[in-house]
């Protein structure tokens, strides 16, 4: 059994109407904000992708004087902030089509190439579409432990589930390597679902994409600082694992932290726009901080908005979230949402806690929300 | 050089192009995408604005008929849009000189029109197109034109004069009312300053002038089958040209361009019309459904991923005609737009590069 949302009177039960009128609202949101783009949220962009290529530059000048160890932590600082920058705010909302409406040839999804190993190409297909549509769906989504964890009760338990947390910890030290290999579905492979010549032009595609970035990173910024050779190296090393660190740790508090409910096939079959919105809802959880922390997560600290409109620009989330909050409250559901430290212990709980054998941890019980459905008012969530 | 930068994108600057940072300097300043700074902006002719351009170093010119395409960012978003440059060709000062008219749903016009200033920055693009002087020039000119169209064969007679051309030529301009013509001044000192040249203006709304005929045109250039004859302008004139050459059997002297107005605004209820999958060569009837579902009733296999708009999966190029997004009803009329075909319906005719 999942690990279900849980609300204090015991399970909430939508009805179909309900779950029509949470649909027509949030389009309504959606049409809102859509209408209302301009030159705002374009000057927005460019703001950060100014500080960005900034910071990128002024990280690898202060290098030069790597010798002198403040100067080494302020290039890697710098370096660390622009490559999250990159990824987040900038790669990851790009690469969703958030900015496609600007009609920029360089912002627009299909092009935009990001700094980390993972080819774009290869990241929207598991991401913007496997992911993105079938969210917290078993089997489906595989975003749901990457194919190594065990993240959800569901998850059947095996003795190699030991180890989860410190499969957890390589994942999140490796985590470009591990997005990069995302598409690739390495356990499928393993269990012969897919063969190696359906993998062939991914792994042609990553290794021309990594090779550059270990070129540039590893090699040449390195020679370009003469002596410093290695100081230069270990500070990009350092850079590029800080990012690591700290995107794999926002993007689970995203779906796993306690609260958050998964779904079986079965549940989601012929789902409405009302119920595709309840599902995304059900399973995201938002983080609690500073506009600063928002930027520097990608506004991923908004997952539950980011889920219920991928494709619009992150920076409307802060003012789209008491919304959609307030909509969740209206009808009962559950918000999920805290400060960094809360969700992110949560998840490193859940970690601990799935590497048991279930007869040695309590369950999680019951769905914390059903969802009546059209017809033959199934439930969802259960 | 090339290579140099070729270097630098690949080692240095990947997974973003060095253009993506030298823009941030100055936006003139890039190397692969070419910018231009307006320098003069002049409102002569009533609803015209005449604007001066200074193009980053990569500019080589046009030749006189061709057309740039620039960009202008107005809420937010780029527009794209083709000019024929009015000024003659091989300018020494390497500027390009652009006259455009305010259409009614003319979004770029309009914004130009109204906000164009000294230092504004739009995107270029080299000049191109196959409606030009050739380059050994004819033994005689006809420039017939209408409205905007004005712009190509201004450029012509221009660079004819500024050769100090000697052949014959007609200029027959078509327009409202004398206001509207924008460069009437110049046309007409040029008209004064080389006796070959001969400058007509037509105004069959407001005199009793008639429309372009055979008797017009053998009364003002009995010549004329000798020539060669540049057109451009609304889809009347050109047909009422087309016709008088063709039945001269001078088709082949002809050359036009089409002039392009902006796509009026269409009744999006209306499930009318043809979809033309360009890419695979397949027609069909529209049927009101959304392009992606078309293109699979069509036997057609695109790329698609959610089928409910989030995943961009499905995005491909619509070429011409006027599409809805289904989502928000929002209407695109813009040729070469990358729309999602999952959230999109065509309204009436649409070519789709599928
Ligand atoms: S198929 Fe996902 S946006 Fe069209």
């Amino acid at each position: 059994m999942a690990i279900l949302t849980e609300t204090p009177e015991g399970p909430l039960v939508l009805s179909v109407e309900q779950v029509e009128e949470i649909g027509r609202e949030l389009d309504a949101l959606r049409a809102r904000v859509t209408a209302d783009l301009g030159d705002r949220d374009r000057e927005y962009i460019y703001r950060v992708i100014k500080a960005q290529r900034g910071l990128e530059i002024a990280g690898r000048g202060l290098l030069y004087l790597g010798f002198l160890p403040p100067f080494w932590l302020a290039g890697v600082a710098a370096l660390s902030v622009s490559k999250i920058l990159d990824n987040m705010e900038i790669g990851h909302n790009v690469m969703h089509g958030q900015w496609d409406w600007m009609r920029e040839p360089t912002l627009n999804s299909r092009v935009f190439e990001w700094d980390t190993v993972c080819p774009a190409d290869q990241w929207r297909h598991s991401h913007n579409y496997m992911h993105h549509t079938y969210t917290n769906i078993l089997d489906m989504d595989r975003d749901i432990g990457y194919g190594i964890l065990r993240v959800d009760e569901a998850q059947p338990w095996n003795p190699l589930r030991l180890g989860n947390p410190l499969y957890a910890f390589m994942l999140m030290v490796a985590f470009e390597w591990g997005v990069m290999g995302h598409d690739l579905e390495v356990e499928n492979i393993v269990r012969g679902k897919k063969s190696w010549a359906d993998v062939k032009t991914l792994l042609k595609g990553q290794s021309r994409k990594a090779g550059r970035q270990v070129l540039k990173d590893y090699v040449v910024f390195p020679a370009l600082t003469g002596p410093l050779f290695l100081s230069t190296l270990a500070a990009n090393f350092t850079a590029n694992i800080v990012r690591n660190l700290w995107t794999f740790s926002i993007i689970f508090c995203g779906h796993f932290p306690s609260g958050v409910q998964t779904f079986t096939k079965e549940e989601c079959a012929e789902e409405t726009q009302g119920e595709w919105y309840v599902r995304q809802m059900l399973g995201s959880a938002n983080i609690q901080g500073s506009k600063l922390f928002h930027v520097m997560s990608g506004n991923l600290s908004h997952q539950i908005e980011h889920h219920l409109f991928p494709d619009l620009p992150a920076n409307r989330y802060p003012e789209m979230a008491p919304e959609v909050r307030a909509l969740c409250e209206k009808h009962g559901l559950p918000y999920n949402t805290g400060g960094f430290a809360k969700q992110i212990g949560s998840v490193w709980g859940k970690l601990f806690k799935l590497a048991l054998p279930p007869f040695l941890v309590k369950n999680s019980g019951e769905a914390g929300v059903i969802v009546m459905r059209q017809g033959q008012a199934s439930e969802v969530g259960v | 050089m090339v290579g140099l930068l070729d270097l630098v994108q690949k080692t240095m600057t990947t997974p973003h192009p060095l253009d993506r940072y030298l823009e941030l300097v100055r936006p003139t300043l890039t190397r692969r995408s070419m910018r231009a700074e307006i320098t003069h902006v002049r409102r002569s002719a009533v609803g015209s604005v005449t604007l001066t351009l200074k193009p980053a170093r990569q500019w080589s010119g046009h030749v006189a008929g061709q057309y740039v395409q620039i960009g202008v960012v107005i809420d937010g978003v780029r527009h794209t849009r083709c000019y024929s440059p009015v000024n003659a060709e091989g300018r020494r000062d390497r500027h390009i000189e652009l006259t455009i008219k305010a259409h009614p749903h003319g979004l770029v016009s309009n914004h130009l029109h109204d906000n164009a200033i000294p230092g504004m920055v739009v995107d270029l693009e080299p000049a191109a197109g196959v409606f030009h002087l050739p380059a050994s020039r004819p033994e005689s000119v006809v420039l017939i034109s209408g409205g905007s169209g004005i712009t190509p064969v201004l450029s012509m007679l221009r660079t004819l004069a500024n050769e100090s051309y000697r052949g014959r030529i007609l200029f027959l301009h078509y327009n409202r009312s004398p206001e509207f013509v924008a460069h009437r001044e110049e046309l007409e000192a040029i008209a004064m300053q080389h006796s070959n040249v001969r400058v007509e203006f037509r105004y069959p709304e407001t005199q009793r002038d008639a429309g372009f005929g055979y008797d017009e045109l053998e009364a003002l250039a009995p010549w004329f089958a000798d020539a060669q004859t540049y057109l451009c302008g609304p889809p009347g004139l050109m047909a009422a040209v087309r016709t008088v050459y063709e039945a001269e059997q001078l088709g082949p002297r002809l050359h036009s361009e089409e002039f392009t107005l902006t796509t009026a605004v269409v009744d999006p209820a209306d499930a009318e019309g043809k979809v033309t999958f360009s890419g695979s060569g397949v027609v069909a009837e529209n049927t009101g459904e959304s392009l992606l579902e078309q293109a699979e009733a069509a036997g057609l296999t695109p790329e698609y991923g959610c089928r409910m708009g989030i995943c961009f999966s499905c995005t491909a190029v619509k070429r011409s005609g006027c599409t809805r997004n289904l989502r928000t009803g929002e209407l695109d009329s813009d040729p070469d737009q990358q729309i999602q075909i999952c959230i999109s319906a065509p309204v009436g005719d649409v070519d789709i590069a599928l």
